[in-house]
């Protein structure tokens, strides 16, 4: 046994949830007041949504993806969490795509203006995988970290919990490996599951995070982990991080692209880029968003609603004279630089956790990890003619 | 993760909303040139206007139509009026510029950086404005003059398009009538009776009177104007450390949180819209950055 006393002590914190007792879990959660929110098949995709039983997780399907491609298909006919990511990100239910900010009321030449109140709902999210919770850390320190802070984030942040799934294969885009978010969730989380799937027996190993996961977890029959246990969990995490279909090379990363602002590899992104914005409305970190002011038919009554936007569209960048980012070269630019590079200069991490979304979505297939390494290749080229040069003069 | 099981589902902050406005009444509104209207404005709720820096801008909501970030104009030692100066080119401020004495509106704010008027005391200052771009300048203007002692030589430069759009014209010409100011302005073209000055207000700076080793410049007009005036600074021998600039983006939220007035790593809204120069002359020279 390689086992240190440390790990032995880390392991007692362990447990097992046989899969028969697994809808036990999600009846202690809503026991305690949470709604459930977890993956679902629909409409021919893995979305995140209110489920309530096992049968309501997507069992027995797994996907496949590549750039520009997403299919759900049959995978072991047992497995509850053998699906990867969806189009769909958390971020909905913290940071929702709609939100009105406040209301006015004006009446014979009089005006209030009415905030509107914040409602959080206790939420307990059932699956979410490590690159996610990376991406939650991130918009924490995105809308929470500043002298400002977004208030309805805040409030529904603290009525979260987090069940997170350690992920049992890796898809075809993910390179959560490379960018150092996943596959094994660390932090972050309040419960963190890894599913079993072996001939003759299908159990979760589940770690506590937190007192409230600890007190969950103690009104469901679990029972400690065994060492094989663990070591079963381990391998297949291991295992994972060993298939990402992708990596990114974060050497110098943020260095290689600030002296690339003005690379030919813009161009020849922006003639297939479609400017469409799906990069970022699947991302669990894109935060941009617009406001629109509108009144109703009486005209006594003006609303201002908070929606998602994007920095592909051509009005994001709008001051009088003209559009700063008129071009699909600097909308692609502005996306890519801030995610890999201002993003750490901003927030002190890099806005990308290798989710793989964005190249699963792209209608056209631009591969985020692809392009960064031709650049970085085009600048390396560029360095070794400047040496080149300096050593013959 | 979840740190706490609250019993009730509700939040209340201490502080104010950043992103609800306060309600303002117009005291007083005035066309300043053809296109370009002031209004004075009183809060609803208050006594006063909060506490701002010359250079910071306000968030204004007009019912119904929208949101736009403006600087302020007024002084900084009067907190019974809140000026605002825009030019009544987009959705927003066409409906702004037909509001009548007593008609209410949302005001947030204030945001943003200030120009270093504190951190000039004791040099030769030099203003240098484009158009509206004097607006945002004016308080600057206010707080030195109300200290004029502390400063020394104070030199404004101000270009417009044409005499009719020189902005607050009767202020300007009292300033130049002042023997401890000196006041340039030129005109891109001349029209009427004008017998001042004409070409682009970066040919003042050649024989602006001021001391380049002991000089702060703050600049505020077009960004093609702000990047000419801040070569001409330099070749006189100004730094680009001591010369400021205030920017001009896109912004919805003015907290730092929407995104989109973001110009390289900055936020304008929260980093700036005053720069030192140093910092952001590469991503000024940069296409569509």
């Amino acid at each position: 046994m390689r086992m240190t006393r440390a790990s032995t002590e880390k392991s007692r914190s362990q447990q097992v949830i046989e899969r028969r007792d697994f809808q036990l879990l999600l009846d202690a959660l809503m026991a305690k007041g949470y709604r459930l929110i977890g993956p679902r098949a629909r409409d021919g995709a893995l979305v995140y949504d209110e489920i309530a039983a096992v049968a309501d997780l997507p069992v027995g399907l797994t996907d496949e993806q590549e750039r520009g491609t997403y299919r759900l298909k049959a995978g072991d006919p047992e497995r509850l969490f053998g699906c990867g990511l969806g189009p769909h990100s958390w971020k909905k239910y913290l940071y929702p795509p709609e939100l009105r900010l406040w209301q006015a009321q004006r009446q014979n030449g009089n005006m209030t203006i009415v905030p509107e109140p914040h409602a959080p709902e206790r939420l307990a999210l059932i699956g979410m995988r490590a690159c996610e919770i990376q991406a939650l850390a991130v918009l924490d320190k995105v809308l929470l970290g500043g002298a400002y802070v977004d208030r309805a984030y805040q409030a529904q942040r603290e009525q979260v919990l987090v069940v997170a799934v350690n992920c049992g294969r890796a898809g075809k885009t993910c390179f959560c490996a490379s960018m150092n978010s996943g596959p094994r969730a660390s932090t972050g989380f309040d419960l963190a599951l890894t599913e079993v799937l072996e001939r003759d027996r299908h159990y979760f190993v589940v770690e506590s995070g937190s007192k409230v996961g600890a007190d969950v977890l103690s009104a469901v029959p679990t029972s400690p982990a065994l060492e094989a246990d663990l070591q079963k969990a381990n391998a297949i995490i291991e295992q994972t991080a060993g298939q990402m279909g992708r990596s990114l090379d974060t050497h110098r990363l943020q260095e290689m692209l600030y002296a690339s602002t003005e690379s030919p590899v813009w161009d020849e992104v922006a003639a297939r880029c479609l400017t469409c914005g799906n990069c970022t409305l699947v991302c669990p970190t894109c935060f941009c968003t617009t406001v629109e002011d509108y009144t109703d038919l009486t005209g006594e009554t003006g609303s201002r609603v908070r929606r998602w936007d994007s920095c592909f569209t051509m009005d994001f960048s709008y001051i009088v004279g003209g559009h700063v980012r008129a071009s699909a070269r600097a909308r692609y630019r502005q996306w890519m630089m801030h995610k890999l590079a201002t993003w750490k200069d901003q927030f002190g991490t890099s806005g990308c956790v290798g989710c793989g979304r964005c190249i699963t979505w792209c209608p056209v297939g631009i591969d985020i990890t692809e392009e960064a390494q031709t650049i970085r290749a085009q600048n390396e080229a560029k360095q070794d003619t400047g040496t080149r040069r300096k050593k013959t003069s | 993760m979840a740190t706490r099981l609250p019993e009730a589902a509700s939040v209340t902050f201490s502080h104010p909303d950043p992103m609800v406005p306060h309600l303002y009444r117009v005291l007083r509104t005035r066309w300043d040139t053809g296109d370009t209207f002031s209004l004075e404005l009183t809060p609803e709720q208050s006594a006063d206007i909060p506490q701002f820096e010359a250079g910071q801008f306000n968030m204004v909501y007009i019912y119904g139509v929208g949101e736009i970030p403006i600087s302020i104009s007024g002084d900084p030692a009067r907190r019974d009026t809140l000026i605002h100066t825009t030019r009544a080119v987009g959705t927003v401020t066409r409906v702004m510029s037909k509001l009548k004495v007593d008609d209410l509106l949302g005001v947030r704010g204030p945001f943003g950086s200030a120009w270093p008027v504190e951190t000039g005391r004791g040099k030769d200052m030099i203003i240098v404005a484009g158009g509206i771009g004097l607006a945002p300048l004016r308080p600057a203007m206010y707080r030195i003059l109300a200290h004029r002692e502390d400063y020394g030589r104070v030199v404004l430069l101000y270009g417009a398009r044409t005499p009719a759009d020189v902005l607050y014209r009767k202020e300007l010409e009292q300033w130049r009538s002042q023997f401890d100011l000196d006041v340039f302005v030129t005109v891109d073209r001349a029209t009427g009776n004008w017998r001042g000055s004409v070409g682009l207000v970066t040919q003042l700076i050649g024989r602006a009177p001021f001391d380049p080793m002991n000089a702060m410049a703050m600049v505020c007009g077009p960004e093609v104007m702000m990047r000419f005036t801040t070569m001409e600074l330099k070749k006189r021998g100004i730094s680009g450390d001591h010369i400021y600039v205030s920017l001009e983006r896109n912004m919805k939220c003015a907290i730092g949180l929407c995104g989109h007035c973001q110009v390289g790593s900055l936020f304008v809204c929260k980093d700036g819209p005053v720069f030192r120069h140093s910092r952001v002359e590469p991503l000024l020279t940069k296409w569509e950055i």
